[in-house]
């Protein structure tokens, strides 16, 4: 189950950086678009090993630098952090709760466009930064964070449909069941 | 962490400088390698689009597509009338330009393509398109739509190309401001946004002229870039402001092209 979890996250980081860039309606409609991958890291970073949080940060990285005007590898250095970070507390944290899930997105969605812009100004990178910047950011956190729970209910249910059926058990046994009287 | 998680965690640190520190050329050639990977589903969307499409043609009115036919039959016969005329004076100009020995402006050569992305962070302002090498296009060359100047080519690959729109930083355009009269009234160049959020004006600097800028005159490509060609429409001023301490006067433009609403673009060959 593990590969196939880590096979369904690499294959939902690539459609949503396609999505990303292919559909803009949001960006017409608000003036921005959300990242997808930082909520996807938190869920993979609460639900996976290291290897897949490693596969995810440098393949959605790329793929997210691919189509975009970004230095190749800035994305990836947020994702890793994001998904390293979360690994590190992981035991600590309340994986199956929706506040915890809100938090930790909150946090990501609004962490890594921020580290992403440090690193491309440290490379002498000019993107577009004013106000409207701000409005930018706010979204981006409120959105991206939102996402996570939302991740985490399509992920339950692929694997819902996908696994195995669970078998309910009874203590009740009817070949255990004590005839009393005459019989 | 255990130490196999240090070790996983060291590779990926060192990949990810590598990456980082991969020179301009090499980078940009990584990629398009990368981004074709995306090919498949940009085509799956492009067919998708035009189903949608298809669709929605079946669905118009019959009266409503007599009235555009009748409409098109008028235009056509209009333009049928006008060629005539214009043929004779391109022959006239043709004439009087080797009388004088001017240099003849060349035929407008240009490529239709599809916008099939555009890029997925906020602080850049490109889009992709469908033409690449293939199709003869290279970097530099001049992106533009009916209504105006659209951008430059940044990259290319085999199949698809990325275009910088006008407004970003990495795509400055020499600019002249025309009055009615189509008298150069002053020149500056666009290489800034006015707005994060709103992509439909940019920032016309190192205004020389400023007080005979005025709001609702045109502003078209001036050739000194040596990038795009002369007299392209751009947009119109909106205002005129004094920045740092009114030494420099910086004006606000209304593109004459909806950048948030592109579909298709003419790409400029030479």
């Amino acid at each position: 189950m593990s590969a196939l979890n880590t096979l369904f996250i690499l294959a939902l980081a690539f459609v949503a950086v396609f999505v990303e860039s292919s559909f803009g309606g949001l960006r017409r409609l608000i003036g921005v678009q959300v990242d997808l991958l930082p909520a996807l890291m938190v869920y993979a970073s609460l639900s996976s090993g290291l290897v897949t949080v490693s596969l995810l940060a440098v393949c959605g990285g790329l793929w997210f630098d691919a189509l975009s005007a970004n230095r190749l590898g800035v994305s990836i250095v947020p994702l890793l952090v994001i998904g390293f970070t979360i690994q590190q507390f992981r035991h600590l944290i309340l994986r199956q709760e929706t506040y915890t899930h809100l938090v930790l997105g909150f946090a990501a969605s609004g962490f890594a466009p921020l580290l992403a812009l440090a690193i491309i100004l440290s490379y002498g990178g000019e993107p577009i930064l004013g106000w409207g910047t701000l409005w930018q950011w706010f979204a981006m956190t409120v959105l991206g964070g939102l996402l996570v729970p939302v991740y985490f209910q399509l992920f339950n249910q692929v694997y819902r449909v996908l696994g195995y059926e669970r078998v309910v058990e009874s203590t009740y046994r009817s070949d255990r069941e004590i005839a009393r009287g005459r019989g | 962490m255990k130490r196999r998680h240090y070790l996983l965690l060291a590779v990926v640190v060192v990949l990810t400088l590598v990456i980082l520190n991969l020179s301009p050329r090499t980078a940009t050639q990584f990629k398009l390698a990368i981004g074709s990977l995306f090919l498949p589903l940009f085509g799956l969307a492009g067919s998708g689009q035009q189903v949608a499409e298809k669709a929605g043609n079946a669905v118009v009115p019959r009266k409503d597509l007599l009235k555009q036919i009748e409409q098109l039959r008028r235009e056509n016969a209009e333009l049928k009338v006008q060629l005539p005329r214009l043929a004779e004076l391109e022959r006239q100009n043709a004439h009087l330009s080797a009388q004088v020995g001017f240099k003849q402006s060349s035929r407008l050569n240009i490529k239709l393509a599809r916008i099939i992305a555009r890029d997925p962070a906020n602080w850049w302002r490109n889009v992709q398109i469908d033409l690449g090498k293939r199709d003869g296009l290279r970097v530099d060359l001049p992106v533009r739509t009916a209504e105006g100047l659209v951008g430059r080519v940044s990259e290319v690959s085999e199949t698809r190309a990325r275009v910088v729109l006008l407004g970003d930083p990495t795509c400055p355009v020499s600019a002249t401001v025309r009055d009615a009269l189509n008298n150069v009234v002053d020149q500056g160049v666009i290489k800034s946004p006015a707005a994060v959020l709103d992509e439909s004006f940019v920032e016309l600097n190192f205004l020389r002229n400023a007080t005979a800028v005025k709001p609702g005159q045109l502003v078209v490509t001036s050739d000194e870039g040596g990038l795009f060609p002369k007299g392209i429409r751009i947009g119109e001023i909106v205002d005129v402001r004094p920045v740092d301490f009114g030494l420099v006067h910086v004006a606000r433009v209304k593109l004459a092209v909806r950048m948030n609403a592109l579909d298709d673009v003419w790409v400029m060959m030479p």
